[in-house]
């Protein structure tokens, strides 16, 4: 099918180098009819279908299996997987063919049917996308970036293989690998360590590739070091199969009797993740860093909507389950669509402009108008404003959270309304982030000569953008479409449907109660707008309505008014770039108030002293608390176990027998305890 | 009937809001004057001042975006769709089902979001310390709204805002302890999202204290009219809210006719005299704060939340 185009595809492009120049049109393409299929598959009532593969493990083989939750979560990745590859360079990188193998892999872990198929799936998509890391950009960043990434992705596997045979039925000779077996293995009781172990591994494996706090730091250092596109696809939706892997594990092959508590730690991490990462785009210097510190934030929002409908399913309220899980899906969407775009704008400025860098961009919605367009599109929705595609999702995981309390007790409401009073926060600074995102990069004056003379993105690319900025509007003004998508696999895991509660039209936390209506308030919104631009663009000598935006040439322009700043020098075209407001100092009230506490920031200013006429300065120094304490030992510990296990390839042909036939030995012991027990 | 009845209300008060904004605005200033011993000027001073900038020419910055030029139309026009949500007067308006009070919230961060990208478009100091400042306070007010939302989505089993006022208009739940802390957090969040003292000086004119007149200091003529209109819709909705949701007696329940609205009308007019005078009282004691106090301030306003919350579990058969 799909798995294998791409898989040819990949092999072909890397086989014959001639062939590599195709690569991104056949992907495009590829993932384009996947997606029609998919579109097709879910909307004629998603049937589970099986495929077994006639290769696989010995004496289990693999199987391919679509069912409704496979079905919704190939939508975002084959969307972004479409996107990244029809806006890939012109000339074609030495890593072209890891990409079609990148997806593959995503494809592999979402249609696996098995937990081999899964955790082989889940493995070559972190293998690939490391390739693709090391490949991009400045060589030392993507080395660090390369490492750090090799480190996470190596305990995130461990977890998730790990989270996986826990799971698998102990009964019987040797265990079954496909999810069926699994399933019915999870209805036997089973003792309670079991249960916990899996959740924490699975936190732990899924967890840290979705950058959930605190596994999260390597996130905003490895997204932004791939090519842009590859960014994109990363973070729009290599982060979409964890979440994949999350609800596929916590709500399905878990059993439908997951303990309540289990939601817990998923809000915690959840909360904690969505603050964390909106605090770092405010503070990250890069606009790929920033964009991905929001992916933290946004996954997050998502882990924050599971866990909600984990607590809900656990304590028998399944249609606040569905709401929960439905905002979660719907944000998985959402943010695939609009991370993808603003990924993609950034890959713009840096084609456009030569920078991702804040402190040298600036006033590009002069030169790339287009792009500044399709930005503000997706910056409207990563600040969750109505009637931007953001805002619907973050309402429904709100809504959940607001109805939360009712299910009890006195310690778990009171910790809602903490998680409740996180999120909003974390809404504010995304908010902040869109802002200084939209306004440090393309409004205000340029800040360095190169930006001044940048250029529009080429149309091709500019399409792509196009086309994913009018999928976050509809998305916006439709939330209920992504609903639609989602519905089966809504029904699958809680057992209700969202029906009679989220329609084209609208959507209601309950049957009959007052709603978020996303198109209603866009009508209302384009009313109000177009009367009050009536006022505004009215010819000055007379009531006379101006046609369109035609009417903004004929006002008069002068100097800016600046509290009355002098103009600048003619040496200086944009005015000297350090009276302007920048990145960081647009943040600094941030910096100062949080991210002393959560980000371990450092601030020192030198002041000079009076009659010294040598500038003042003011340096921030900051690092993720997680990268020193959590991710610097991981790393120590896997470069210290490369370097024992290096040794194995200079011992003497003697000491090799020894451990090969000493390996063979525990194995074969192993193996007859098992058949013994 | 009913329909035809709450398009009139929608109607009767979206005029009457759309009038009564800029005189809101006149008034505070007025009692504000006359409790410091000024004459002060005419309640319609507000309005007089809007016709002047209307009539006058805009001149834009030579490195304006036609973001700048739309920004005021995008603000004001958020603001009156929030506008449009807050009952006033009576119940059941054509708008009822869609009050949310979060995506009122939105609303609102709408009208502010685009307001602090066009003090950034023209790349002035003062825009950039009053869209940083703006975006700071905002991020902490968000926190504390939300409270207070779940406070009152638990009470009345919904986030819509004309369920609420209705629910708490017929079943006053007397002298609750979760709404009595609810209500000096959403003081706190309003006082911050309206730009008054001590958060924000409306009255000021020394740039480095400005937060929303440092945003706005690059428009000019119309274009500044809009933004100031809006600004003062906004401090309108802000005291409608509180009006409604703590105060909710006298207005016109769902269905009921003129009468009952004149009753409302007065009723409102009322409660909207008695928050400006707090308000003008208010702003003749304290000074504005330092900018890195807000924070605690709304924190405080969290905190309030935060007990407000617990006492409803505690308080609550679902506790």
């Amino acid at each position: 099918m799909l798995l294998a185009g791409l898989l040819a595809t990949a092999c072909a492009a890397a086989l014959a180098p001639g062939a590599a120049r195709a690569v991104p049109a056949v992907t495009t393409m590829l993932c384009g009819g996947g997606l029609l299929l998919d579109f097709i598959y879910l909307a004629t009532g998603a049937v589970p279908t099986a495929l077994p593969l006639p290769f696989g493990l010995p004496g289990f083989g693999m199987s391919l299996a679509l069912d409704a939750l496979s079905g919704f979560f190939l939508v975002p990745v084959l969307l972004a997987g479409a996107c990244a590859a029809a806006s890939a360079p012109d000339r074609p990188e030495r890593s072209a063919p890891l990409l079609p193998a990148f997806l593959a892999g995503m494809l592999l872990a979402l249609l696996a049917g098995d937990a081999f198929g899964l955790a082989l799936g889940f493995e070559a998509m972190s293998v690939a996308s490391w390739g693709l890391v090391l490949a991009g950009g400045e060589a030392a960043r993507g080395r660090r970036a390369g490492r750090l990434y090799l480190g996470m992705a190596i305990m995130s596997g461990v977890a998730l293989v790990s989270a996986l045979a826990l799971l698998l039925p102990t009964d019987g000779l040797l265990p079954g690998f496909g999810f069926g077996a699994i399933r019915d293995a999870a209805s036997l009781p089973a003792p309670s360590w079991r249960g916990a172990a899996v959740l924490g591994l699975i936190l732990i494996g899924a967890g840290s590739k979705a950058g959930l706090v605190p596994l999260h730091a390597w996130l905003p250092v490895a997204h932004p070091a791939a090519p842009s596109h590859v960014s994109a696809l990363m973070s729009g939706g290599m982060t979409k199969v964890a979440a994949y892997v999350l609800v596929r594990v916590l709500f399905d092959l878990a059993g439908p009797a997951t303990p309540a508590w289990w939601g817990v730690p998923l809000l915690v991490m959840g909360a904690a993740s969505a603050v964390l990462g909106a605090l770092r785009a405010n503070v990250e210097g890069d606009m790929k860093a920033a964009l991905a510190a929001s992916t933290v934030e946004n996954l997050g929002l998502i882990a924050v909507g599971l866990g909600v409908g984990l607590l809900a399913r656990g304590s028998d309220l399944p249609v606040l389950a569905a709401f929960a899980l439905g905002g979660a899906l719907l944000h998985v969407l959402n943010h695939a669509v609009f991370k993808t775009l603003l990924f993609l704008c950034a890959g713009a400025v840096q084609h456009g402009a030569g920078t991702r860098r804040l402190a040298l961009l600036g006033g590009l919605i002069h030169r790339m108008p287009g792009t500044t367009l399709c930005a503000l599109a997706g910056a409207g929705a990563l600040a969750a404003l109505p009637p931007f595609s953001g805002f619907a999702s973050v309402w429904m995981i709100l809504q959940s959270l607001f109805a939360a309390p009712r299910i009890g007790g006195l310690a778990l409401p009171a910790l809602i309304a903490v998680i409740a009073a996180l999120v909003a926060l974390s809404g504010g600074l995304a908010a902040a982030a869109a802002v200084r995102l939209i306004g440090i990069v393309f409004l205000g004056r340029p800040r360095s000569p190169r930006v001044a003379a940048a250029d529009e993105e080429a149309p091709r690319r500019l399409a792509v953008l196009r086309v994913l900025a009018g999928l976050s509007v509809l998305l916006g003004l439709f939330p209920g479409l992504g609903l639609i998508l989602a519905g089966p696999a809504l029904e699958g895991l809680t057992g209700v449907a969202l029906e009679g509660r989220t329609g084209i039209w609208a959507i209601a936390p309950a049957r009959d109660a007052p709603a978020y209506a996303a198109p209603a308030i866009a009508a209302l919104l384009a009313l109000a707008g177009l009367a009050a631009a009536v006022l505004l663009l009215r010819r000055r000598n007379g009531g006379v309505v101006e046609g369109r935006i035609g009417g903004l040439a004929e006002i008069p322009r002068g100097p800016a008014w600046d509290c009355g700043f002098a103009a600048p020098p003619p040496w200086l075209p944009f005015g000297d770039p350090a009276t302007q407001y920048g990145g960081l100092s647009l943040a600094q009230p941030f910096i100062h108030l949080l991210g002393r506490g959560l980000l371990g920031a450092r601030e020192s200013v030198d002041m000079p002293g009076p009659g010294q006429t040598r500038p003042a300065r003011y340096t921030l120094r900051w690092r993720d608390p997680a990268e020193t304490w959590l991710h610097h030992p991981v790393l120590r510990l896997r470069h210290w176990l490369t370097l024992r296990a290096n040794r194995m390839q200079f011992l003497t042909i003697r000491r090799t027998l020894v451990v090969v036939v000493s390996a063979l030995l525990a194995l074969l012991i192993v193996l007859a305890a098992w058949g013994l027990a | 009937m009913t329909a035809l009845l709450g398009l009139a209300a929608l109607l009767l008060h979206a005029a009457l809001m759309l009038a009564a904004a800029p005189v809101l605005v006149g008034l505070i200033r007025r009692i504000k004057a006359r409790l410091l011993g000024r004459l002060g000027a005419p309640v319609t001073q507000p309005w007089r001042d809007l016709a002047r900038l209307m009539r006058k020419e805009p001149v834009l910055a030579e490195n304006a975006s036609p973001l700048f030029i739309l920004a005021p139309a995008i603000i004001c026009a958020a603001t009156i769709v929030a506008a449009l949500f807050v009952p006033s007067f009576a119940l059941g308006m054509s708008t009822a089902p869609l009050a949310d009070l979060i995506v009122l919230a939105g609303l609102l961060a709408l009208g502010r979001v685009v307001l602090t990208l066009a003090a950034l478009d023209v790349g002035t100091a003062f825009g950039g310390i009053g869209a940083s400042r703006e975006s700071f306070f905002a991020a902490f007010a968000e926190p504390a709204l939300m409270l207070v939302v779940l406070v009152l989505g638990l009470l009345c089993g919904t986030t819509n805002l004309n369920v609420i006022a209705d629910t708490l208009r017929q079943f006053a739940p007397g002298l609750s302890v979760a709404l009595g802390l609810a209500l000096p957090a959403t003081l706190l969040t309003a006082l911050a999202e309206m730009g008054r003292l001590p958060v924000d000086n409306p009255a000021t004119h020394l740039e480095l204290t400005m937060v929303h007149e440092a945003m706005a200091l690059e428009y000019s003529g119309r274009h500044l009219a809009l933004i100031e209109y809006a600004a003062s819709l906004r401090q309108l909705i802000w005291l409608s809210l509180i009006a409604a949701i703590y105060l909710p007696f006298g207005m016109a329940p769902e269905g009921a006719g003129p009468l009952a609205w004149g009753f409302g009308l007065l009723a409102w007019g009322g409660k909207l005299l008695v928050l400006s005078l707090a308000l003008a009282v208010l702003e003749v004691c304290v000074a504005k704060m330092r900018v890195f106090r807000v924070p605690e301030l709304l924190g405080l306003a969290v905190l309030l939340g935060l007990l407000a919350s617990v006492f409803l579990f505690l308080g609550q058969g679902f506790a």
